[in-house]
């Protein structure tokens, strides 16, 4: 992983005072620009429907109140979308990345026949999006009979080509010695793999945690194709039938939005630094 | 070290020096580890990909018989109209989407390199945009671009201007979606800018600041060529994601008003699951693919030289 972190940069003597100050004033109003729309997201939330639906709105709530969240559960079973939203990404989670962690290890230290197709094939046919084979990937998941099932999202959508990558390329600077070693002390495969590569491997675990759960949460179009029931549906689908009726109360469709935002912002808080490494050394979004 | 050598050399006889690897591992072990993701990948891309190629040249209404229909399904396409308008929207979008936001990004990415107050605080502002989610981001635009009760709208009626039809008009459509688009990936751009840009050593700068260059000129001669592998991993990893874009416009404007901002995912999208045409859409699955490979593999090809950059 390259060490990209906010925290380091660059640093040029500032010679330029008020060229400074200009740059600095310009970035700071396009923050409140780009903070903007999640603030207004937050303000529609918890404002009263008869501020929602104004001509000329006033950009702060005059009125606190809760009442869209409680719109949002008397009239459609939130709490299950949150819960399968909630089981759909960690599953998905715990399947993608044992998966990858075991074929990223393989192609990273061992050798046998075969070997390199097997990489290529498996990255090239990963990295044709989902968009592409929409149509047969439905029919699969049809016959299997996974249609209108958490299995359904969950399967097809299991491998990462991203995940083998990277796992694959961290897992080559883990010095062959030091598997060796273990290996001439009698250590098993197995235990040589979870006592020692898996230790040695944790902060692209991490990365791979985080981002697995940022697609799986954040999942529409494959689900909206498999998910018909609205008691399955996940929270995407949930913002998308809200937001689809004749005339969306919008005060609910924020409040949803809200709850399906907010994992993901205490993801954002907590693990930042990951997100950005994630980005910064293979470009994946 | 003897029943290795005489294991490995019945696998690869030619390259003894490198079996130490596999000393005392049981041949099928890589191959059984690897199994799990490569059901998956056979299963659920493999197949679905090779079997999109044969869908495509039949029609099949998913309900009814399958018939063999030759290249009718690529013929329809080539004469298609709204075949056509969907490509050229799709291309009009990356066209306009992509140089706003890379342009974004490095601007953002130069500003935030320097040393400012709340530098850090203000690079995660502008990437936090990155975990909203398409459908999150669609909605909140549709909800500020509303046509009545919008809050831009709003802002233009205060001060003193006329509500802008944003979303129902086809005019303006396309620019909604582009805004939010530069909202949701302008800190993605960034970020693989500044990774560039902190890779930059900083004796360049001095050396130039020594010999009398000034700010501007340096960023034209050391900066923008210096980023150019950063620049190009960008924009292919952008324009293939305006060709896959299918969740912020399905919930911003559903491809209207009309078929002016319907895309290319949108259109299979209908002819898959409204019209039932499998056929039909496969085909035009095909063409996308053919697309979105050609611009990875150029990526592919150039990303291997711009590795230690990045």
């Amino acid at each position: 992983m390259s060490g990209v972190t906010f925290e380091a940069g660059a640093r040029r003597p500032g010679t330029r005072r008020t060229g400074n100050v200009l740059i600095w004033i310009a970035v700071v109003l396009g923050a409140l620009a780009m903070i903007f729309p999640l603030y207004w997201m937050f303000a529609t939330a918890i404002r009263p429907r008869s501020e929602v639906f104004q001509p000329v709105v006033s950009l702060i709530p005059q009125v606190l109140t809760l009442e869209n969240f409680r719109n949002v559960a008397q009239r459609h079973p939130f709490l299950t979308w949150v819960m399968n939203s909630t089981f759909i990404a960690v599953i998905a989670v715990v399947i993608t990345v044992s998966a990858n962690l075991l074929c990223g290890y393989v192609f990273a230290k061992f050798r046998f026949p075969g070997r390199d197709i097997l990489f290529f094939a498996i990255l090239g046919a990963l990295m044709i999006p989902i968009q592409v084979i929409l149509v047969p990937e439905f029919l699969v998941t049809s016959w299997l009979g996974l249609l209108n099932s958490p299995w359904g999202v969950i399967l097809p959508r299991a491998a990462e080509a991203f995940g083998v990558f990277m796992v694959r390329q961290f897992m080559v600077s883990i010095p062959d010695e030091l598997i060796e070693a273990a290996r001439l002390d009698g250590a098993s495969e197995m235990r040589i793999f979870l006592r020692i590569v898996l230790p040695l491997s944790k902060p692209i675990i991490a990365v791979l945690v985080i981002f697995t759960f940022m697609w799986r949460w954040n999942d529409f179009a494959w689900p909206l194709v498999v998910l018909t029931d609205q008691e399955l549906f996940t929270l995407p689908l949930g913002l998308n039938l809200l937001r689809g009726e004749a005339n969306p109360d919008w005060g609910g469709v924020m409040a949803l939005a809200l709850i399906s935002l907010l994992p993901m912002l205490l993801i954002f808080l907590i693990f930042q630094r990951y997100l950005v490494q994630g980005i910064a050394s293979t470009g994946l979004k | 070290m003897s029943d290795s050598a005489v294991m490995a050399s019945s696998v690869r006889p030619a390259t003894a020096a490198r079996t130490r690897r596999s000393f005392r591992r049981p041949w099928m072990l890589p191959y059984l580890l690897i199994t799990p993701n490569l059901l998956l990948f056979s299963a659920f891309s493999f197949f679905p990909l090779l079997y999109a190629f044969y869908i495509s040249f039949h029609d099949w209404s998913l309900i009814g018989e399958v018939t063999y229909a030759g290249l009718a399904n690529y013929r329809r396409l080539v004469a298609d109209t709204q075949f056509w308008h969907a490509l050229l929207n799709t291309a009009v979008y990356a066209v306009a989407s992509v140089p706003t936001t890379m342009a974004g990004g490095l601007l953002l990415a130069v500003a935030l390199n320097r040393r400012m107050p709340g530098r850090v605080f203000l690079r995660s502002v502008y990437f936090l945009p990155v975990v909203v989610s398409a459908v999150a981001t669609g909605i909140i635009a549709a909800w500020m671009f509303n046509e009545h009760y919008g809050v831009i709208n709003s802002l233009i009626v205060r001060l003193g201007g006329d509500r802008i039809p944003w979303l129902s008009s086809p005019a303006w459509a396309l620019p909604s979606l582009v805004i939010a688009t530069f909202w949701v990936r302008v800190g993605f751009c960034m970020v693989v800018y500044l990774a560039a840009l902190q890779s930059i050593p900083t004796l360049y700068y001095e050396a130039a600041t020594m010999d009398g260059a000034s700010p501007y000129r340096q960023f034209w001669k050391i900066t923008l060529p210096l980023l150019r592998p950063a620049t190009f991993l960008l924009l292919i990893l952008n324009v293939i994601h305006s060709f896959q874009v299918f969740d912020l416009i399905y919930v911003m404007t559903g491809g209207g008003p009309g078929f002016s901002t319907t895309m290319l995912v949108q259109y299979i999208y209908q002819s898959a699951f409204m019209t039932s045409e499998m056929g039909y859409a496969s085909a035009i699955g095909v063409v996308l693919y053919v697309i979105v490979l050609g611009f990875t593999i150029i990526q592919w090809r150039v990303s291997r030289q711009s590795e230690n950059v990045l």
